[in-house]
């Protein structure tokens, strides 16, 4: 609905924190989904993202969800679904060339970025949509890559330490541990 | 017939020169450091290349490089790089326009390739009017790319020698990057991020929509120049001269992305011969351009009224003895 994405735009910092959450409860659930099966839970999962971010951002599941780098304003609702900014057919007022009883996308992108912590994203270049992603969940997709980058990130770390001190491991193991207790966390925290 | 016969009309395939990307022309200018000019050209609803020469001829004169427009409005006419290509051969500097509206990365990625190897070498890459300003509002937008991703696309496949795909390209075009910008439109105060963001893609010329609102146009580029854009990318700002305050309001209500403030259709509607009056302003909207810090050059639409671009040109004095004439690329 048009007015509870403006209101969501409105309160974009708030979302953005929201968001940041739900990302890391995802990805501490990566155990549980891997152990499911990801392909098993995408069909529940998509049901449910599809239905909050339809309420809450007339979400389309293009499937690479771009939210919180566009101010909480879903670009998928311009007309010409553009990725990275407004074209240049605004109307005055700020009114959308194609729709012209909506606010532009993009004007209220960048008004959403302006009140976020990390507003400044919206500045990073993306890639047009893959289409073929249409209708698959991204909130899976992503705590699934960021659980696999974690991981690799901690066996490298793991790997590493244990290539510098091969004698030490071999006779003390305890003396180069595996897993850090600090790793589970994100890297560099 | 060999391959040799089949290439003599072609020039050599040669590496752009020291410190360029292509072989433009208007690249070669605006390095150079002089106030480029180009212009638009109408194009032709006809498959005859005499017309498509005829609609050139006003605009060489003055221009250092002539832009084909990619079915502007979401009319449709002659295809730009059909225009590009006949300009190209016969020795003018074109500006291949790329819109988005209506062809995906495969066929853009396509026609990129065409285009290089037919000489053409600058190409400006833009979103597209929407289909509905058209006169045939019943077309599938396409819009795969937007003009931001297909910047960064067409650099990949200069500088890198791939396709998005990541396939090898075994020989890269040599294309000098532009976008297109409108300073006078909402959301104003995020125009000039947007631009960054153009120029972060690959831009490396921009030319702006008209500009009739020179205060706004100021205040933008005095962002512009506080982000340090006008030094990592040229900006020729557009012009045109206004038929009549009937044609001026009848623009700004049709016409996607164009602002006329009302002072400037007072002036016309005042004037007793409108259309000399409106070619004046132009004149004196370039001079005033011209002392603009940060801006590279001036780009001329004059939508049926070409035959007036050579003489506003002259009489504005932005080439300063300059003459653009025919030469390759």
């Amino acid at each position: 609905m048009y007015r509870i994405r403006l209101f969501a735009i409105r309160h974009s910092r708030t979302f953005e924190v929201a968001y940041q959450l739900l990302e890391r409860t995802m990805v501490a659930l990566d155990p549980l989904f891997s152990r499911i099966g990801y392909s098993r839970v995408e069909k529940p999962v998509a049901l449910v993202e599809r239905g909050f971010k339809s309420l809450l951002f007339d979400c389309k599941m293009c499937g690479q969800c771009v939210l919180s780098s566009t101010g909480m304003s879903c670009p998928m609702n311009c007309p010409k679904e553009l990725r990275n900014g407004p074209c240049g057919g605004v109307r005055p007022g700020g009114f959308c060339e194609v729709k012209p009883e909506m606010k532009c996308v993009w004007s209220l992108a960048w008004d959403g970025a302006s009140r976020m912590k990390h507003g400044d994203k919206i500045g990073v270049v993306l890639p047009p949509v893959e289409r073929n992603l249409q209708g698959s969940s991204s909130w899976l997709r992503v705590s699934r890559e960021k659980a696999a980058a974690l991981r690799e990130a901690r066996s490298a770390r793991k790997a590493a330490l244990a290539k510098s001190f091969p004698e030490a491991r071999k006779i003390e193991p305890a003396a180069v541990p595996l897993a850090p207790e600090r790793d589970e966390k994100e890297p560099g925290s | 017939m060999s391959l040799s016969k089949d290439l003599k009309n072609f020039p050599a395939y040669a590496p752009p020169p020291e410190g360029h990307v292509s072989h433009s022309r208007l690249e070669r200018v605006l390095r150079a450091g002089k106030f480029a000019v180009t212009s638009e050209l109408n194009p032709p609803d006809s498959a005859d290349p005499a017309d498509v020469f005829e609609a050139a001829r006003p605009l060489a004169e003055i221009a250092d490089a002539i832009n084909a427009t990619d079915a502007s409005g979401a009319n449709c006419h002659m295809s730009s790089i059909g225009i590009s290509a006949l300009l190209t051969r016969a020795g003018y500097s074109t500006v291949y326009q790329i819109s988005c509206r209506d062809r995906n990365r495969i066929a853009i990625q396509g026609d990129v390739l065409g285009a290089a190897a037919m000489g053409v070498s600058n190409v400006l890459c833009l979103t597209g009017d929407g289909v509905g300003a058209g006169d045939q509002p019943g077309a599938k937008p396409v819009f795969d790319f937007d003009s931001v991703s297909l910047l960064r696309t067409i650099r990949t496949m200069r500088d890198e020698g791939v396709f998005l795909s990541g396939r090898k390209i075994t020989r890269p075009p040599h294309l000098f990057l532009g976008a297109a910008e409108n300073p006078c439109i909402p959301p104003y105060e995020w125009r000039p991020e947007r631009l960054a963001k153009k120029v972060e893609a690959g831009a490396e010329f921009i030319q702006t929509n008209y500009i009739y609102d020179l205060p706004l146009f100021e205040r933008f580029m005095a962002r512009v120049r506080d982000l340090g854009l006008d030094k990592k990318v040229f900006i020729l700002a557009g012009v045109g001269p206004l038929a009549s305050a009937r044609a001026a309001r009848w623009m700004r209500s049709n016409v996607p992305g164009i602002h006329v403030p009302d002072a400037l259709i007072d002036r016309l509607e005042k004037a007793p011969d409108q259309g000399a009056e409106g070619k004046r302003i132009c004149v004196e909207i370039i001079q005033q351009i011209r002392e603009i810090a940060g801006v590279s050059g001036v780009h001329v639409m004059a939508y049926r009224r070409e035959h007036l671009v050579s003489e506003i040109i002259a009489e504005s004095g932005v080439l300063a003895g300059r003459s653009p004439r025919r030469t390759r690329s």
